[in-house]
Order: structure tokens, then sequence, then C-alpha cells
């Protein structure tokens, strides 16, 4: 079996002390929360940090709660909690729908929202859920805090805004009255990572589109989202014709890879069906239906 | 580093590499052999224990992220004589062949009903879902937390 | 002798002879006390690791393993010059072609083995790969098999003197001229390439070795994963020049085989030499990137098949033409006068006159291997062909495939049957079990319902497969494994107090033999199975075998078994002649007692025969003393398994998604020793077949690199994609064999494939599609209903 290379281990207690141990290790040292990203990539040696900042003794980064017109979920909210989450489930069903499908149950005991987020990978399906939802994260180093749209957080495959000596601290995701929300993934057996998958909210008001998200995850879309789709969408009816039309469009916006999960025509053809089917589920869902 | 770990209810301290782990720490430091390895991916979970009462794949776990935890094994199941009923129903309802994701099919099995003693099939495929098994097929494992469930052990103080 | 017969019980309340009984050997595994490889540990021992090819095709320029070998506790680093200099730098394989130990010119895989760390620690001996040094000069790689033999393809093999291209064999059995009349004279002619993509077994226990060479006793111990210890320690004697007698393998505990832990590896030879070298027990564990990349791969078959008919639906002929990619050694394991194996059982189960096949292998840039993975030599290439061109043929004809089926299925009283490749098929009732699987499927209300959804634009598939596979090789006057026959030992020794102990030649990976052979010999001489010992695994305490793969054990070892406990009960009826004073034949038997004819209360138990037998009873001239014996099995014939699945599947064609709602198997494997065990033997083989009907592929790009090198990628079915197995059984006994049984092992992984391939193209059937290759990946079906199907084994441009 494979194993690390050597490497220097430190408890943090608290974000500041993560943050100074950031800073006093330097670049070469890395935070380990669930550790499902990292470990493996560290027993293949790909990773190769010199200090693991260990974070799940910091209490300050756990929870999931309502805070005014937000939901705030901590950076070290695990997958399974965030899967069990009743006041998330009352918001919007994307959460527990694009759980059930994440990873595995065991490995979901240990993956954290904020380490999905800054892993970055770009078949994440987290990625897709907060961008649909045009969430924020925090992010927090030694000079303070500061917000970023999840629609920014991204620079590429495995990089984003959160600096060497940065940790980000949680997750907001706006709570709409009235929206419906469904989760999309095609994935080869369960625990793969997507082929593809899609996200969407909608809110369906006087009956037509009053707002929606559509996110998108391991098909090539900027930023995880199609806002021209989303643009498309707001003040039409949720009729078959104009969410085939949006689905389109989200569809023409990726520019996905051909590799081993399929090759690149059909997860185009997947991001356009797989579109249409979260924006239908999402629409009737605001309606009521 | 200096680690120290709850096995199975008995305190271990033991020097060693920050990078080792878990289950290396479990199989060769702590001689408890029963937790296996099988993949370099976190996909097999012939390496699942629990840590902190949940089960996890102990080959993406640093010996050193469990410091002053507790760990429980497939060496815990049985008390003396008396197994488990998880491992009883494995037994009963032919639920291992060679036996080698066997140990962590049963600790997953055994939190499953402890969360959830009357789990449907489908409930307890989805819990063993990350795990893998070449030889059975699944169903006899499937039939055996089924089992246990319909069999938990009784309130009686045995010897 | 079937098991409907009813079965007295013993104390434990087991059965004395065939029946469900709880397996004696789950005691350790349930504790986590099971002994895997890598649970041996010695004083002293050390670790190890292989530096492997990043190149599938390279030439070594030079090696320095200097830095290797200063880091602290690094014992040695053994390469290809090291073990060039012991003449061990290649080593026979099992088709009598060579394959590199360390590789010394060139490397000819990703993935070969090119140098070997010793050292304290396995993070030590991984820490020590890093430091070896290995400059490549690159060569264009062969990926592809079908241009292996294009006349400007790089030469693979160039270690082989006289080699000047990528040819290994051409081979080819049955009637070419019947074949060709009877497909000039048909009504009807389909068609069809079908790919079996390469695929690996994947134990979940990886393969390695403890070796420890006692450099004062120069005895030679070594733990290894492997289904056939007795072969692997004369192959080590020959090949290493080691005295036989000093050779113990002893192949502990196994966490699945499956034909993967049949050949020698470099691993295990490295892990000796590693061990003479140091002077100290060295422990080699691959790890599971290198148990994919490397190890004894499965199949990788490419097939063009053809069927000839009348429009009635009666097969008239089947020819098949394949192209073998067999890695960059030919390293596969089958009896030497069938170098493709058992393939030509291709005609399947089905009566006509006329059958050809050819079989062109060829080496390529790859991992050597190409028989394992439940395979029986190579018959799950041959069912998978033969039941896809039948439902092809169906298709063609606008038939029923259950209707096609059984108007051509072999009759009862055809059997023994010879195949028109020459297969002698010993017995079978084909349309009874066959009835019975779709009485279990409930197939008209299937077709009614597929016809319901069909009506409303949902696509649902029923697949068939009836399959006939020959396994228990082998009479040694035709199969030999290397030069060894493959008859196989059992020793039986009854203690004086009436305990047995039974010695097989064959090892167990989970097929619970512990409890089996038990039963076997409960049967013959009615001592208890909880009595009764079952010893395997170490040559120094077991006869002579060739080991458990094809699913020989039952039919070869089993018929051993039954051999020698009709041996020790045949002397105990002299003992027990000797001990009532009167002549054996005023004997008869009756379950564990010989007793006198027409005075049954004047007889002795078999215990109290033991106990006889170790005492000082005057024994008549002729009889020696003790109640053993000792048989070698030399079986007549093959013993020919056969079931009927059916597969019912649901396709989204939006996405090409297939979820497989019902499984429904029913096999006939003659006399069923234990039949929670054939069962659990069915349902580990059925999900094989979920496997890589759907999702398993060792598939390469052009530049050599293997993409199935991981779990990520090499994807296994979870309990999610496995349904609830519903089985059903007929039995037709085996004539020759001893208890009438035929072995299930590799059944259900023989014929479930192409049961779910044929649902699925069933289910999109509507939408033009015929064929498409495994593994059928939402990807594949999509583009399959798009009429553009992909290669599925490489990764080209499409």
């Amino acid at each position: 079996m494979q194993t690390p290379a050597p490497v220097d281990y430190a408890r943090a207690r608290s974000v500041e002390d993560a943050i100074a141990l950031l800073e006093q290790h330097g670049e070469e040292s890395r935070l380990v929360a669930g550790g499902h990203s990292l470990i493996p990539m560290m027993r293949l040696r790909l990773a190769r940090p010199e200090m693991l900042i260990d974070i799940n003794d910091v209490d300050e980064l756990k929870g999931i709660r309502v805070e005014g017109d937000e939901l705030v979920v901590g950076a070290m909210v695990r997958h399974a909690e965030v899967l069990d989450s009743a006041v998330l489930a009352e918001h919007y069903a994307i959460f527990r729908e694009a759980e059930k499908v994440i990873a595995d149950p065991i490995v979901r005991n240990r993956g954290t929202v904020g380490g999905s987020m800054c892993q970055a990978d770009p078949s994440e399906d987290l990625s897709a859920v907060g961008a649909a939802l045009k969430g924020t994260v925090e992010i927090r180093g030694s000079g303070g805090s500061r917000t970023v749209p999840i629609r920014e957080l991204h620079e590429g495959p495995y990089e984003t805004k959160v600096g060497p000596a940065e940790i980000l601290t949680e997750v907001r995701f706006p709570i709409r009255p009235g929206a419906g929300s469904a989760y999309e993934k095609v994935e080869r057996r369960v625990g793969d990572w997507p082929v593809a998958s899609v996200g969407a909210y909608v809110v369906v008001s006087g009956g037509v589109v009053a707002d929606c998200g559509i996110g998108l995850t391991a098909v090539g879309a900027t930023h995880f989202c199609a806002p021209d789709a989303e643009a498309f969408l707001v003040g039409k009816e949720p009729t078959e014709e104009n969410l085939a039309a949006a689905a389109q469009l989200a569809a023409e916006s990726c520019s996905p890879n051909s590799d081993q999960r399929g090759p690149a025509d059909y997860k185009k053809h997947l991001a356009n069906e797989l579109t249409q089917r979260a924006l239908r589920r999402a629409a009737q869902a605001s309606q009521g239906a | 580093m200096q680690v120290t770990m709850t096995v199975n209810g008995v305190e271990h301290t033991r020097e060693v590499e920050p990078r080792m782990l878990l289950v290396h720490f479990i199989r060769d430091e702590l001689l408890l052999r029963g937790t296996h390895w099988g993949c370099d991916t976190s996909n097999c979970g012939t390496c699942v224990l629990w840590v902190d009462g949940e089960p996890v794949k102990s080959c993406t776990m640093l010996a050193a992220m469990a410091d002053g935890r507790e760990v429980r094994t497939v060496e815990s199941l049985a008390q003396g004589a008396e197994l488990d009923p998880v491992q009883k129903g494995f037994m009963e309802c032919h639920g291992l062949q060679c036996g080698f994701c066997t140990p962590g099919m049963m600790m997953t099995g055994r939190w499953l009903l402890d969360q959830n003693p009357n789990p449907s099939e489908g409930e307890i495929r989805e819990a063993i879902s990350g795990q893998i098994c070449r030889c059975t097929g699944y169903k006899n494992i499937v039939e055996a937390i089924q089992w246990a469930a319909d069999n938990p052990a009784t309130s009686e103080v045995t010897s | 002798m079937t098991t409907t017969e009813a079965v007295p019980t013993s104390e434990a309340g087991n059965p004395i002879g065939f029946g469900r009984m709880l397996r004696k050997e789950d005691a350790r595994f349930l504790r986590g006390e099971g002994n895997y490889v890598d649970d041996v540990n010695l004083p002293g021992m050390l670790h190890s690791a292989i530096l492997r090819s990043p190149y599938a095709h390279a030439r070594i320029v030079s090696i320095d393993a200097s830095a290797a070998e200063a880091l602290e506790g690094v014992h040695a680093v053994i390469t290809g010059a090291t073990l060039e200099g012991l003449g061990l730098a290649w080593m026979p394989t099992l088709s009598y072609d060579t394959q590199a130990v360390l590789a010394t010119d060139k490397v000819r895989f990703q993935g070969q083995e090119v140098a070997f760390v010793v050292a304290d620690s396995r993070y030590i001996a991984r820490d020590a790969l890093e430091l070896i040094e290995v400059e490549y000069e690159p060569l264009p790689p062969v990926m592809d098999a079908k241009k292996a033999m294009d006349p400007d393809a790089p030469v693979i093999r160039d270690d082989k003197e006289g080699q000047t291209n990528n040819f290994i064999y051409d081979w080819e059995a049955g009637s070419k001229d019947d074949t060709e009349a009877a497909f000039a004279a048909a009504d009807v002619v389909v068609e069809q390439d079908m790919l079996y993509p390469r695929v690996h077994p994947a134990p979940m226990e990886t393969c390695g070795s403890v070796a420890h060479m006692d450099s004062v006793t120069g005895k030679l111990t070594l733990w290894t994963t492997t289904q056939a210890p007795h072969a692997h320690r004369t192959v080590y004697a020959l090949v290493a020049g080691l005295p036989e007698q000093k050779i113990q393998v002893i192949s502990p505990d196994i966490g699945g085989g499956f034909g993967n832990k049949v050949p020698i590896y470099p691993g295990y030879v490295c892990s000796v030499v590693g061990s003479i070298v140091t002077g100290k027990p060295v422990k080699w564990m691959e790890d599971r990137s290198e148990n994919l990349m490397s190890t004894g791969f499965a199949r990788d078959y490419h097939m063009k098949a053809s069927i000839a008919a009348t429009r009635e639906g009666k097969i008239l002929a089947v020819k098949v033409d394949v192209l073998a990619d067999h890695g960059a050694f030919n390293s596969v394991a089958q009896p030497t006068k069938y170098p493709a194996g058992f393939f030509h059982i291709f005609t399947g189960s089905y009566d006509y006159p006329a059958a050809h096949c050819s079989v062109r292998a060829v080496y390529t840039n790859k991992a050597p291997g190409g028989v394992a993975y439940a395979c029986s030599f190579r018959i799950t290439e041959a069912a998978y062909c033969i039941e896809r061109i039948v439902d092809c043929l169906a298709a063609e004809l606008e038939m029923d495939p259950a209707e096609l089926r059984l108007k051509n299925l072999l009759r009862p009283e055809q059997f023994p049957y010879t195949t028109p490749t020459g297969w002698e098929y010993d017995s079978g009732e084909y349309e009874k079990t066959m009835r019975v699987a779709m009485e279990i499927a409930g197939y008209d209300e299937l077709r009614r319902e597929q016809a319901e959804k069909r009506a409303k634009g949902e696509y649902m598939g029923i697949g068939l497969s009836f399959f006939t596979e020959g396994v228990g090789a082998g009479p040694r006057k035709h199969m030999d494994i290397l030069g060894l026959g493959m008859a196989d030992g059992c020793d039986l020794r009854v203690h004086p107090t009436g305990k047995a102990q039974v010695r097989l030649s064959v090892q167990s990976q989970g097929q619970g033999h512990e409890t089996t052979f038990a039963q076997i010999v409960a049967h013959e001489l009615g001592i208890p199975p909880e009595d009764i010992e079952v010893i395997h695994g170490d040559t120094d305490n077991t006869p002579f075998g060739l080991g458990t793969y094809g699913s020989r054990s039952t039919p070869v070892s089993g018929a051993a078994a039954a051999m020698v406990a009709r041996r020790v009960r045949d002397k105990a009826r002299l003992i027990a002649a000797a001990a009532l004073e009167c002549a054996p034949d005023d004997l008869e038997w009756d379950l564990g007692r010989w007793f006198v004819k027409g005075d049954p209360e004047r007889g002795r138990t078999i215990q109290e025969i033991a106990m006889d037998a170790h005492s000082a009873l005057d024994l008549p001239d002729g009889v020696e003393g003790h109640l053993d014996a000792q048989v070698v099995y030399n079986p007549p014939n093959l013993t020919y398994p056969y079931g009927c699945y059916i597969c019912v599947v649901d396709v989204d064609p939006g996405t090409g998604q297939v979820k497989v709602r019902r499984f429904v198997a029913v096999d006939d494997c003659g006399t069923r020793i234990n039949p929670m065990i054939v069962e659990g033997q069915v349902h580990g083989g059925l999900a094989e077949g979920i496997g890589m009907a759907l999702m398993q592929v060792i598939a390469f790009d052009e530049d050599g690199n293997n993409l199935g090198g991981s779990f990520m990628d090499y994807l296994l079915p979870t309990a999610i994609e496995c349904p609830n197995w519903e089985l059903g059984e007929t039995v037709t006994p085996s004539p020759h064999h001893p208890i009438g049984a035929k072995g299930v092992g590799e059944s259900a992984t023989v014929g479930s494939p192409a049961a779910v391939v044929n649902a699925v193209v069933d289910a999109i059937s509507p939408l033009g599609v015929r064929h498409a290759d495994m593994p059928l990946t939402p990807a594949n079906v999509w583009r399959a209903i798009q009429g553009r199907p992909v290669r599925t084994d490489m990764a080209v441009e499409q």
C-alpha cells in the first residue's frame, strides 16, 4: 500500500491558531480537515506538504445555522451532516439530493464542506451546489476576514482564491422563500465522481420564473455556473420549451473534456439533459407540485 | 512524535512518524490484524474501523489525527466467547467467504444497527455502498445485517 | 445423489454428508483472526517495494541505485543486472514463454518491474524508490492489438531469438470445411464483432509473499498468495535451482483469488532473492495499483462471430475468429495443449453439427496475462460469444430469444454429447433448467410489461444467457500445465479416537473447503464433519496437486476426497471383519458402521474400527494397521455445469444509465454438497457479471498509459448496483464423478455478462441498436443509441 512522504504534524486549537501555524510554516504547510482529498494524494506522493495542520478540533468551524436571511455552514461541517441536516433540507432539497450522491457514507463521515470547496476539483459536486445557489464563502487570514462569492472563488482546476496563510471558515447560502431546487448527477457507479452534474433552484412567482440559479460540474462550465441560461429564463414561464432553450444555452457554455467517464459530446449532451431535468423538478417544487 | 489513543477500551502510546497511517498503526504497532487494507484510493473499505464512534476508512487518516481519540476495531465486537449479533448474523447467513472485507462490513453493520435498529434492505445496501466485496455478491451480507437486526443481543449478562 | 435425500445430523446439528452447514472456517475470520500473508510477521523481517516503469515501451539506458542504497534503513537494492548474475533476470511462464523478473534491456509495459528495494519498513522502502535514477529511452508502444501485426509495428519481444514481429501463435479447432459448407447453405447468416475487454480479477487482498531462506538449514519457507502452492514449489525448484525438498510453500488464508493468484509474479521471486541476499525474512506486498497494472489480467479477446441458421431458427453452424491480446509476455495458465484455453467450447449449449474457430495471439505493450478471473480457461469469452450471437440471430429472425434457445438446446437423450469441437458433455437437462428460470422470472409477464412500457417510451430489457462450461481440468493424458499433469492427490487419516484429518492439494480462497471437504468425507465415512479437520495450503503437509482455479476443486479434489474416503471405508471393512471374526463379505455398510448382514446388532462403528486399527488386534495377511489411505485422482473427463440466467434492466435513454432490476439464476452443478455455499458462489459470480457488463475495463491510451490503475477508474460493483439475486436449481449429476458433483465456482461469472448485455441491447433495440460492447457505461450506452458506438478498450479520438 502506498505511503506518504515524511511530513510534520501540528494540531490547531482555534482558527487563529491555524492561521498562525500556516504563517509560521509557510507555503509547504497544508490544513487537513477530513483528509479524504489530501491524504490519498499524499499517499500517491502527488502532494508532499512539509507540515500538516489538523483543524478537526476547531469548534468555531463547525455547525449549521440560520443567520438572518442566510444559511451558514461551517467549513468543518461533514458531508454526512449536510446530508442529515433538517435545517438545510427545509430550505433547499438540493443539499440532500447532492450529498446522497457524493462519495460514500463512510467518506461522508469525514469529508468536509470547506475541504471540498478548497480542493476545487473540477468535478466537485458541492461547487455546483454552491454556484447554483449563488453562495459566498468567508476567508480569514491574519489581516481579517473577507467574503468571496462562490462564483468567483475558483481560479482554475484545484486552485482557489484562498491564500497560503488563509482559511475558509464558512459557506453562506441566501434563503429564498418559495424556491424549489434539485440536483441531477450521472455517475458510472455509486460513489464515483460525476460524469456530469447539474443543480438548480427556481423561484416561480406569478406563473413565471422570478429567479433561478444553475450550477454545473465536471463539464468545464466557467465558475461552475450558466449565467446566460439563467438570464434567458428569468421572466419566462417554465414551459418545456423554455427549459429546453435554457438547457441548450447552459450546454453551449460548457467545454467538457473527453476522458474515461465519457466523450466530450456525451458530456455536453448531459449538461443539456440534466439542466432540463434539474430545472423541471426545481420549478415543479417551487410551484408546490 | 508520540501518539496515544484508546483502542477497544485500552490506552496505547507509541512513538511513530507523523506520516504513519492509522491502519498501519493499528496493524503493525498494535498488532491488531483484523483491520485490513486493499487499495490506494479510499475506495475499498477493508480498512474500516470506528474513530470516536463513527466508521472511518483508516487508510485515509494519520495515526496522529487519531491521537487522543477512541478507536474501535473488529476485535472488540466479541465479548469473550460471545459473538456480537452482527458476527452471528454473518455466520448464520454465510455473509463471508474469503473474510477479507468482513471486518469492515461488520463494523459498518454494527454502527448502522446502533443508529437504526430496523433498517430496510435499501438502507443496509446504502450503508455498505462504500465498501467492496468480491466474493459474496452482497446479498448474504445484507441478510446477515438483517439477521442481527432481528436477533439483537439480549440484556442478560453473559459470563 | 441429490440433496433431497434425508441426511442424518450429528450431535452438533451438522449434516453427516451433504446439506446446509455453517462454515467451520468462519470462527477466525469473524474475530479478525484470519492469517493472511500481510499478517505474517517473523523476527527480523524486512520489507520491500518495487520500482516500476512509467513507460509502456522503452530501452533502459542506465540505472543508478546508489542514493537508494545509501538511505538509512535500506538493506539492498536489486536490479535486473543483479539477477542476471544469478541467472534469474528472466523466468519461464506457465505458457513456455519467458517473462522478465526485473527488466534488463527494455521495459515492455507500464508498471513493469525494474528494481527491488529491501528495507527496514515499507515506508523506507517506498522512500528509497524515489532515489533510484533510471534513464529511459522511450520507444513507440504497441497499444492496439489490431495494429500489433502491422508490418511497421515495433517488435516488442526482441529478446526472443528469431522473433521478428509480435506474433505468438495461431490456433484453430473444429472443421473449417464443414462450417463453410453449412454457411453456404444457410437461409440466414448473422455476423457480429464483439470485444470482451481487458478486465482484472482484483481480489480484495493484493498479491504478496514473505520469503525466509534459512541460511543454516538451506530451507526456503515462502508464505505467498497462491492458488497452487505445489505447482509454485516445483517451478521455484526448476527456475531457481533450489532443491525441491527444501522448499516449503505456505498459502495461508487468501483474501480472494479468482485466478489472480495462479501465476508466479516477479515480486515473489524478488522476495526470495532478497532473503538470500540479506539473510533475513523479506516481505513483499504489492499495492492496489501494482495489482491492477502488473498482475494477471483477464480476457482481452476481439471476436468476430458468425452464426448460420434456417429461416425457422434452427442453428446450422457457428464460427468465430479471435484476436487475443496477451500483453508483453505470454504468461497465461492453461493446459499446454490448449493455448487458447477452452475457448473452443464456444459452440455452447445447442445442437448443430458444424463449427470452427481460429485464434491469433499477439504481443502488446501491456501487462502479461489473459487467463484469470473465473474464466474457466477462456470459457467466459466463449460463453459470452455464443450467447451474444444467438441473441443477434434472434433479433435478425424477429424471434423471441427464449424461443430460439428452446428450439436449439441439446436434449437429455443426446448426452453424453460430443460437440463439433470435441468436448464430451457429461449430462444435462437443459430445457428443464431453462423453464425453471423462466418460471421464476415470470418471463411471459415480463415481455407483456416490456410491450406496455415500449408503448409509453420507456426502455426495459430482458436478457437471457444459457451457458455450458467444462471444469475440473483434467485428465492427465490431455491436460498438464508446464508439464505437470492435472491429477490431484488426497490423504486421509482416521486417528485412534475416530477423528479424521483430510489433506488436500487444492487451496481455498474463500470457497469454504474446510467445510465442504469435511462434508464429502462425512458423506462417505459417517464421521461427523465437525470431527474432520481439513488441511490445505502447506506443501510440506499436503499431497501434490495443481491447485484451485478453473473450478477444479470439487470435480478433481472433491472426487479424490470421496475416493480416498472409500479406500478407508474398504479398509475399515477388512479390519471390522477381523474384529468381528467374520468374512468381509458378511458385512454391510450403514453410514458410519459396518455390521453383519442379518445380524445388525453385531457391528463396529467407524470410530471403533479406528481404534481397532491402531490396537493390537491381529490382522489378516495383507492388511496393514492404522486407518489411512492415499489417492491420486486422475479425472476421466471434465464435468459440465450449466445454467440459465435471466436479467431485467431499465435504461434511461436520455443519460444511458442502466439499472439492473432483477437477476434470476438457475444453476445445475450436479450434486450440491452444501447448498448455502453453492448459492454464495453463484451470488459472487453474478456480481462479476454486473461489473464486467456495466463498468469494468482496463483501458489504455495510445501513449501506453494504463487508464485502469486504481479503484477510482477500475470500478467494481457495490451493494447498490447488485440486485437481490433470485436463485433456483436443478440437479443433474455428473455420471463419471464419484459423488456426481460438477463444481460451480465460476459458473456465474461465465454465464452472467451475456445476460446483462443481452438485456441492455434488448432494452434499446427499438432505438436501432443491435450490439454494444462492454462495459456498458452510461456514455457507451448513449453513444450506441446515437449510432456512434465508442471503442471501450482504447482512449482514442471518438
